[in-house]
């Protein structure tokens, strides 16, 4: 069994058995799937200890690269309509239900749980996204205003995205929690570079193959897997990054991360979510800003 | 005044009309010689007894002493607060806090002229401004959040949005008790507690505001008001038992906030500086633009964060534009801040009043083209003429960095997208200016200018129920509106 990955574990060892076709898990950077320009890779294990693959390990080099890809693509994805971005999430969520097995595989080999509770944390993350898509086109009625100001003038305020996000998704969870923190910051407008759970980055992997076959822009969504404490700083301190999840930063580093990002003032989220709860809509607003809009009201 | 002489007579001799003198009465204010900090309802010395001067800047004439206070006071400040948030106003109904905010209001409206006086002589911006914007804005401030204080679980933040705690609030100088009303109104409303740091050169508007807290029979610790510099506004952001920090000012001192409460759960919001575009396309209503740019940079002295201190003017109007822009400029009076026609006041400080000087000076030696009007400044105090560039381009210090003054720096455009391109290239993002009659094309403009505020066919118009505050490096979080109360709640 050994060095066999996730995927061939059940082919029975047998010369008169076809031999599997493996998978290189590499990045997604800009729509592509580039290996590490640093050359290095990390091997991914399962709970079981057994070898699944051997995975990208991003470097700061390759972090830069996929900042330049995200804020390329700010133009293109901010400017869509909320109905258009809607529907091209929605598309994903369908493509993600498609891949359900291989995704229920993936967790179950990462996380260490039952095929049956892996895959309703698959369904929950297609859920979450058909949720997270949906609001498209109703944040900025539920976060925008029409505000009555003491003059003839016509007053309104609505989110917009801030930008480039960065994303540290959480470690424990390879595909909700991932999904949860990668949703909320595009349905917006904003375009994002997220570093996969450095345990378990497989699964998001996967999910960078959905994306790239779906409706996403190149450079929408980036996806890096690797080292956590060797990107996170880059991140931080990254002077063309808007705002920085902290999600899946070590608890011993979020100070100096938040330190980082007050160079620039990046917006900082910090999560700390029951993945299986219903999310709010906080994640929404921590990567849109309100703008406000005057004109006089006059003949 | 039909015949052609009585035209004649208006072209040719009114810039020599003298405007007589109309200065407002001094006599509505009475300063005292010193103040105290004004900590759990009562004024008291500082715990160390040190004091500073505040002074006139149209004058130097020192006003009133004030105390300085250091970080004892700033924990019995924080601690005050800390009680009675816990044991008073946590506890109160909204109702019951909607009604001190309504009689704040009201106080502010009946000492209206006392407060835009005191405002006038320790600030120096021309009692014009003072009366008809800070002290009118500043209690519909208040009035406005009064009506959010038993409403909160309305306003979209859930069933019992919570306070924070208590509030750290640092402000500064240039619209020293509109600031304070911007700090403290929602706060209050949301069921927090305050510690407010005014800054050092304007001081007075908020100790009386502290007085009107007082006779208004605010519970005692509810409202602090801690007088000093910025080692007083460092303690009290740094103090632990602060839950919220507010600050508005430069972006360099928010950096440093940002930075210094990394890593703890206090929340923060800012508001931080900027340097506006206001941008004239070849249809804008050009006599109204002319009025917008002025207001837009020469409000206040300039002394504005949202000030439209980058003037982008499409090529082919830029020679009518900055002619008329300039005869305008010319009409500007410059002078005593209590003069009720009194366009420009007194550069705020020293301090200012060299960081503009040393801001212009570079943009000579950088090669862009200096023009004021003819403008006699007085021999005491701290004056600026107002000021315009010409040839200006991106690289300048003086497109790039907030001057804080009467200076505009002019640039041009040819397209739309090289207007939005251009006003874009900044690390700030507050406000931003949109001068045109095509309605699609203001709403493309708005759309694209990474801005808190844009302002079409208009300029500098602020209101508590608009949302305020930066994209960027301006800041984050907004006061004012709905939005305004998401800074005070646990959300």
């Amino acid at each position: 069994m050994d060095g066999r990955a996730v995927g061939t574990a059940w082919l029975p060892i047998s010369m008169s058995e076809r031999l599997g076709v493996r998978k290189t898990y590499k990045l997604f950077v800009g729509g592509a799937f580039p290996r590490s320009e640093s050359g290095r890779s990390y091997p991914v294990h399962g709970s079981d200890g057994q070898l699944l693959a051997y995975a990208a390990q991003a470097s700061r080099k390759d972090l830069r690269d996929a900042i330049v890809a995200a804020r390329r693509a700010v133009p293109g994805w901010s400017g869509a309509t909320a109905y258009n971005r809607g529907q091209v999430l929605y598309r994903v969520a369908e493509l993600l239900e498609g891949r359900a097995a291989q995704f229920t595989a993936e967790v179950a080999a990462a996380e260490g749980v039952s095929s049956e509770r892996a895959a309703e944390i698959v369904e929950a993350a297609i859920d979450r996204w058909v949720w997270y898509a949906g609001w498209s086109d109703k944040l900025a009625q539920v976060a925008g205003a029409a505000n009555p100001v003491a003059g003839p003038y016509f007053n309104f305020s609505v989110p917009e995205p801030t930008g480039v996000v960065c994303m540290l998704a959480p470690p424990e969870s390879s595909l909700l929690g991932l999904v949860s923190v990668v949703a909320p910051v595009i349905v917006t407008g904003n375009t994002a570079v997220v570093v996969a759970s450095e345990p378990y980055p497989l699964p998001a992997v996967t999910l960078a193959e959905v994306l790239a076959t779906s409706d996403v822009p190149p450079g929408v969504v980036n996806v890096l897997t690797g080292r956590v404490t060797e990107l996170a700083p880059v991140a931080a301190s990254h002077r063309d990054v808007n705002a920085i999840d902290l999600t899946g930063a070590p608890d011993a580093d979020r100070a100096a991360l938040e330190r980082a990002a007050a160079g620039n003032l990046k917006r900082v989220y910090h999560g700390d979510e029951e993945w299986e709860e219903p999310p709010g809509t906080g994640r929404l607003l921590a990567t849109v800003e309100v703008k406000t809009v005057w004109h006089p009201v006059g003949i | 005044m039909t015949s052609k002489a009585g035209a004649d007579l208006t072209v040719t001799d009114a810039m020599a009309w003298e405007y007589a003198p109309a200065p407002e009465s001094r006599d509505v204010v009475s300063i005292a010689a010193e103040y105290g900090l004004f900590v759990d309802g009562e004024f008291r010395p500082a715990a160390d007894g040190t004091t500073f001067a505040t002074v006139n800047p149209a004058t130097e004439e020192p006003l009133a002493r004030v105390s300085d206070a250091g970080t004892a006071d700033v924990e019995a400040a924080v601690k005050a607060a800390r009680r009675a948030y816990k044991q008073v106003w946590r506890r109160m109904p909204g109702s019951e806090r909607a009604k001190y905010l309504y009689r704040i209001a009201r106080m502010l409206q009946e000492r209206a002229r006392e407060f835009a006086v005191l405002e006038s002589l320790d600030n120096g911006k021309p009692i014009r401004e003072s009366r008809d914007v800070d002290v009118p804005l500043a209690a519909a401030h208040f009035f406005y959040y009064a009506g959010w204080a038993d409403k909160l679980e309305h306003a979209g933040f859930g069933p019992a949005p919570r306070p924070l705690g208590v509030a750290g609030q640092v402000i500064p100088w240039n619209f020293p008790l509109l600031m304070a009303a911007w700090k403290l109104a929602p706060a209050l409303a949301a069921g927090n507690t305050c510690v407010l740091k005014p800054a050092e050169t304007t001081p007075l508007t908020a100790l009386l505001l502290a007085q009107v807290c007082q006779q208004a029979g605010l519970p005692p610790g509810v409202v602090n008001v801690l007088t000093g510099g910025g080692d007083t506004g460092a303690a009290l952001v740094r103090q632990p038992g602060v839950n919220k920090i507010a600050f508005t000012g430069s972006t360099e001192v928010g950096k440093q906030i940002a930075a210094a409460v990394a890593g703890t759960p206090a929340k923060v919001t800012l508001e931080l500086g900027g340097k506006a575009a206001n941008i004239v396309f070849d249809d804008a209503p050009v006599e109204q633009a002319i009025e917008g740019i002025v207001s837009g940079i020469f409000f206040n002295q300039g002394h504005v964060c949202c000030a439209g201190s980058r003037l982008l003017v499409q090529e082919s109007v830029a020679d009518i534009v900055l002619d008329r822009l300039r005869r305008r400029l010319a009409t500007l009076r410059l002078g005593d801040p209590l003069d009720k026609n009194t366009d420009i006041g007194a550069i705020n400080s020293r301090q200012q009043l060299d960081k503009i000087t040393d801001l212009v000076a570079s943009g000579d030696a950088e090669g862009a083209e200096r023009w004021s009007p003819p403008c006699e400044l007085p021999d005491r105090g701290f004056w600026f003429p107002p000021t315009v560039f010409t040839g200006v381009s991106q690289s300048h210090r003086i497109a790039r960095e907030e001057i804080f003054g009467p200076v505009l720096s002019v640039l041009t455009f040819r397209t739309p997208e090289e207007a939005i391109a251009k006003a874009n290239n900044t690390p700030y993002g507050l406000s931003a200016g949109v001068w045109t009659e095509k309605g699609s094309r203001i709403l493309w403009c708005a759309q694209r200018l990474r801005a808190g505020v844009v302002w079409a066919n208009t300029y500098n118009r602020f209101d508590p129920a608009s949302p305020f505050g930066g994209y960027q490096e301006s800041g984050h979080g907004r006061e004012g509106g709905r939005h305004g109360l998401a800074a005070y709640l646990d959300v």
